[in-house]
This record gives C-alpha cells, structure tokens and sequence, in this order.
C-alpha cells in the first residue's frame, strides 16, 4: 500500500514537473490546453483522477457559462430590453431607443409559471408554461415537417422509372431513378405501423429496411472520417502547438 | 523634456489636420460613387429596354414586399449573343417619380422576367423603373411605372395544398383519437425494441444496478424529446413497481423539470410517490460535450446495468453508446436524426429508427391522443404512397409513349406537391 502510494506521489510530481516546465517554455494556457486534452483522452485507458478533474472542471464552466450567456444573450436583449429598452443602455446600446413592447410581459409571466416549481406550493403552475412550449413548437413543426418532409419528398420522387433519350434507354438515370422510387416506397411501408409486415407488405418493409442499413453504412463510414479529421486537430494542437515538432 | 513632448503634439495634430485636408479634398475632387449604372456607363449602344414592365404586392406573405414583372430585352438573346449582349437588369425605384432620385434596389441576372423587392414599407407606395444593362456599358430604362403599395395577407395561396394536406391528416388524427377514445382497439404493429425494453428493465433490477436514462441533448422544443420523456414515463412506471434505480442526467433545464414530472406521475400512478425523489434527474450542463464528459463520467462509475437514449442526439451519440457498450450495458436507442443512427445501430443492442421512437411513445403510453396522432400520420403516408405510385407511373408511362397529354397530366400531379 505505501509503495503504491510512493508511485503516485512520484506520478504526481512528474506530471507538476512536466506542466511546470512547459508552462515555463510554451505558456500557461498552451500547457493547460494539452494537460486537459491529454487528461480527456486517458479515459481511453480508464476511468482516473485526472479525466475526472478534467470532466468536472468542462462540467463546472460551462454550464457557468451557459448561465451566464443565457441571462446576457437572452433576458437582457430579449425580455428586460423589450419591457424598458432604456435600462439595457449600458450592455445593449442599439435597443436602447425602442418603444418598449408589453407583448414579452406574456413570456415574462411564463417564465416565472415555469419557476414557480420551486417553491412548496402550487408547483403544478409550471405545467402550464411547459404545455405552452410543447403545444407551440408541435403546430409550428406540425407546418414545417409537412412541408419540407411530406410534400418535399413526394415532388422529388415523382421520377420517370425508364428514361429514354432520343429514343435509346438511358441506362444509368433509369437505374437510378428505380433506386430513389424503391427506396422511398419500401422505406414508408417500413414506416406504416397501421399494417402487419406480412406477404408483400413484408417484403417491401424488408427492402425498405436493407436500403435503410445500406444508407446508415455509407453514413457511418463518412462521419468516421469527419471524426478523424477532429482527432488530427488535437494531434496537430499537441504535436505542432504544444511540443513544437511539426514544421 | 515638456518642449519635446509639446513639440510632438504638435506635431500630431499638424499631420493630422492635413490628413482630413486631404481627405475632405479628395472627396470633393473626385467624383461622388455611381449611384445608378446610366451615370458611370461610357457611351455605348443602349440594349432594347424591357417592356410591359409592371409592379404587384407580392400575393400570400406578411407585406413588406413588392414584385416587378417586365418582359426581356430584345437584345436578351443569350450571353454568347454576337452584337449586343445583355448582363442584367438593375431595378431602381423611389417614392417620388418626380421630385426624388431612383436608386438601385437590386438585380436579376439576364434572361429573368421578375425581381422581388422584399425592403418595402406597407405605410409608403413606390415608383419603379427597369434598366436593362448591356456588356459594353450600355444602359436602357424602362418606363417608370406606379404607384405601386406592398401589404400583408391573411391567406398564402401558395401553400394551398399544404392546407390541403394537413386538413387531411388532421381530420384523420381526430377521427382516430375520437375512436380510440370510445374505446376501440387501434391496431399498431410490433416494434422489436420495444419488447426488450422491460427486459432490459428486469435484468436491471436482477442485478441490483441502476437504469441509466438520456432523453436526449435538445430542449422541449423538440419533438424528438418530448417522445423522450414519454418513453421514460413508461419506464419510470415499470421501475416504480419493481424498485429500481433511474438515473435521468439532462442537458436542458426545461427537460428536467419535465422529465422529474413525468417520473414523479409514473410513481403516483402505481401508488408509490413515498419510493419518488427529485434526485433521480438532474441537470448537468447545456455545453454538448461537458454533458457526454459527465455522463461518460456516470457510467463508468455507477456501471449502469441499462442504458437507454431516447431522444434528439448529435456528435455524442457513438460517445455514449461506445461506452454504454465497453460497460457491458443493454442499451436501447431511439432517434430521429438520420446521421447518428448509424452508431446506434452499431453500437446498440435495439434500435428504433426515426418515426419508431415516436410510435413506440403512442404505444407504450398507450393514450388516445398518441395512437390516433400515430394512425392519423399513418394515412398521410398513405397518401403519399399513392401520390408518389401516380406520379411515377405517369412520367413511366409519357416516356414510353411520348404522350403529350400524358406528360402533362403527370406534371399536373407533381405540380400539387410542389413547394412555393
């Protein structure tokens, strides 16, 4: 147990060294930066002291900074700015001039429904400012999705299945066009709950759902190499910014 | 030492005086910035003017805007037309055709008919004038035409069959929602994931461990959450009753207090508020990757036996889900973002993919509102099938024939659901 102790104490010193003397050649936050993003990356090995001083250090600012962003981004310009624009002078210099607008009392009022869970009594009033959020934004969506999603959708697949030109068949726009209409049709069958997956039904929803994986293939592979490109931006911070090895 | 520094002043100030000399100077000696294409054009040959040119409120929007219409030049023949070319249209407008200069409000490349001016005021009315503009610095005018005066509308005709089509899936949704209401049994089809979600629960609480829960990382304002949150009533009640742990960490505020509603109803209605604590939802942290740190962080250390995501997730899904899976975790996954589902689908033991996470919130609340939204959706993508079947069987069938009438009557169809 105490041997244990020395190597950690030892481990300790090190990485006191370590950080010392690069904050002492590249800087303090140069150092803090690639000691946070080594620390991040040893949960690859396991669960440790350092990931987790890392996480709640990230945890702790940003959810300050959320908080704060919030009440200068959001109560500042957007509630107390509209009720009495000449109170935001300092901090909101172009709002200042506005009529003030009485209509934001309405989210105002909601908002303090929506606080109103924390005191003991009659918390059930925040309900009403959570409905309020949740039947808005599902007309709003209601709108939105039906037309981007819905109709969008049915346009661009109303595709000819044989293509010809100047009389011959246009091979690759035909096969192409089959795949988009194929797609698309055996992808809603798939999506049609009202209907046992049976007989031709169910062969449709089994093409639907290979041409759904083969998609989510091709989707994977991609995002992977956008992840990559993210871990070459660490590697090129720690290798080039911090240790200066790259040219 | 004070000479030197009065000298210096001065010094500053005399080169500063003579910069604003220079400045004011050039302003005054070179001639002020082209205000109007006509102005700085050499003399050329002028293009043919656009014609017939006349200016509408733009129909179905919130006013504000003000459409010109004008036939081309004559000259508009194309931009490797031999002789004179036309670059463009420069639309000019002012509130006072007599007595106060037009200025430039934009332009529409050769070949188009129409320009929206959308930086109208409905209080004014406006003057416009069409200048067709040729390659070799040719200008041509319109004539002025106005007064013309933009307003709001109540009803976008544009989006007729928007109205159209959600008149029909809405009735559908309140046709069905009555019916379930009085009882009838709507059918739904199985959804594998779902079967393995009290499953999952069970092992759970064989094991002694807790539940991990993660509705997702947007706000309320998402519907993706909101079939979240149902789904984690219904396992709040399964857990309720058979005493096991959740652990619900959110990103939003709004998604707490929502989510600590609904667990706290699933206890009422099994009997058990006295098991309910607040503690069992909690708020972390809106930054995307502070919260998977943390919950990174969660499952490493409480090795959660089950680990569910239900809701709207972005770059933090393989995140979790790779560290759910080296956890040794059930995991069950439902999102409608199309590129995380991919690492769901790898890294999950269930998947529900788009519209499931939402069927299965109708199916496990089991409420009428949620099945007869289901089934009213339901028949919109009936509807939808048979319009995309019309549709490509009629273009199929105008390139096989060469039917003119055929080809129309297909565009006709493809015209309904088209986007304005």
């Amino acid at each position: 147990m105490e041997r244990r102790a020395i190597w950690y104490l030892l481990g300790f010193l090190v990485v006191v060294l370590a950080f010392v003397v690069s904050t002492a050649l590249k800087g303090f936050y140069i150092t803090l930066g690639a000691f946070l993003t080594l620390s991040i990356l040893s949960f690859l090995y396991k669960d440790n002291i350092f990931y987790k001083a890392a996480e709640h250090l990230f945890v702790g600012v940003s959810a300050a900074y959320w908080m704060t962003m919030g009440f200068w981004t959001v109560l500042i310009p957007n509630l107390i700015g509209k009720l009495h624009p000449p109170i935001v002078r300092p901090f909101v210099p172009a709002i200042a001039d506005q009529p003030a607008n009485y209509f934001y009392l309405i989210p105002a009022v909601l908002g303090i429904m929506l606080l109103w869970r924390l005191s003991p009594k009659g918390p059930w009033i925040s309900r009403w400012s959570l409905a309020f959020i949740v039947g808005t934004t599902a007309g709003l969506n209601f709108i939105r999705y039906m037309a981007s999603d819905l109709l969008g959708q049915i346009n661009s697949s109303m595709v000819p299945l044989v293509v010809l030109e100047n009389g011959s068949l246009d091979t690759l726009t035909s096969i192409s066009n089959i795949v988009i209409f194929l797609g698309v049709f055996c992808g809603l069958i798939y999506f049609f709950f009202s209907k046992e997956h049976k007989g031709a039904f169910g062969v449709g929803s089994r093409i639907g759902i290979w041409i759904l994986m083969i998609t989510f293939g091709a989707g994977f592979g991609y995002t992977v190499m956008a992840r990559i490109s993210l871990l070459v931006g660490r590697f090129q911070f720690l290798l080039g910014d911090w240790l200066g090895l790259l040219g | 030492m004070n000479r030197s520094f009065v000298r210096s002043i001065l010094l500053l100030l005399a080169v500063t005086a003579w910069a604003v000399f220079a400045v004011a100077q050039d302003d005054t000696t070179q001639p002020a910035p082209a205000d109007t294409l006509q102005e700085t054009a050499p003399v050329a040959e002028a293009p043919a003017p656009a014609t017939n040119v006349r200016g509408e409120d733009t129909p179905g929007d919130e006013g504000g805007s003000i459409t010109v219409f004008w036939d081309q030049s004559a000259d508009d023949t194309g931009i490797d037309a031999e002789g004179i070319t036309v670059i463009g249209y420069e639309i000019r407008r002012t509130i006072d055709a007599d007595n106060v200069p037009f200025h430039s409000v934009g332009f529409a490349a050769p070949g188009s008919e129409r320009f929206e001016d959308a930086t109208t005021s409905d209080d004014s009315t406006y003057y416009y004038v069409v200048v067709t503009a040729s390659r070799d610095g040719g200008r041509a005018e319109s004539d002025v035409i106005g007064p013309v005066q933009s307003s709001p509308q109540w009803f976008n005709t544009n989006r007729t069959n928007v109205f159209i089509i959600g008149l029909i899936i809405s009735a559908a949704i309140l046709y069905f929602i009555a019916s379930a209401r009085k009882g009838k049994q709507l059918f739904i089809r199985r959804i594998a994931g779902l079967e393995a979600v009290h499953d999952a629960i069970g092992r759970a609480t064989e094991m002694g461990r807790p539940i991990l829960y993660i509705p997702g990382i947007q706000d309320m304002d998402d519907v993706q959450t909101v079939a979240g949150v149902t789904i984690l009533g219904y396992v709040a009640r399964t857990i309720a009753e058979y005493d096991t742990r959740i652990d619900v960490p959110t990103s939003r505020s709004i998604v707490m207090s929502t989510a600590r509603e609904t667990i706290k109803a699933a206890y009422i209605s099994v009997g058990r508020p006295d098991a309910y604590s607040d503690d069992a939802v909690h708020y972390v942290t809106d930054e995307q990757f502070g919260y998977v740190a943390a919950v990174d962080g969660i499952m490493v250390r409480d090795k959660p036996a089950t680990c569910f995501y239900m809701g709207a997730f972005f770059a933090e899904s393989l995140i979790m889900a790779e560290t759910g899976n080296s956890i040794g975790a059930i995991q069950i996954a439902g999102t409608a973002m199309p590129a995380q589902l991919p690492f769901f689908v790898a890294a999950c033991d269930y998947t529900l993919i788009g519209e499931e996470l939402f069927a299965a919130s109708a199916y496990l609340s089991n409420e009428p509102k949620q099945l007869g939204s289901l089934k009213g959706q339901d028949v919109g993508k009936l509807v939808a099938m048979l319009a995309i079947l019309a549709g490509v069987g009629l273009f199929t069938l105008a390139q096989l024939t060469g039917a003119e009438t055929i080809n129309n009557a297909a565009q006709w169809v493809q015209d309904q659901f088209l986007l304005n």
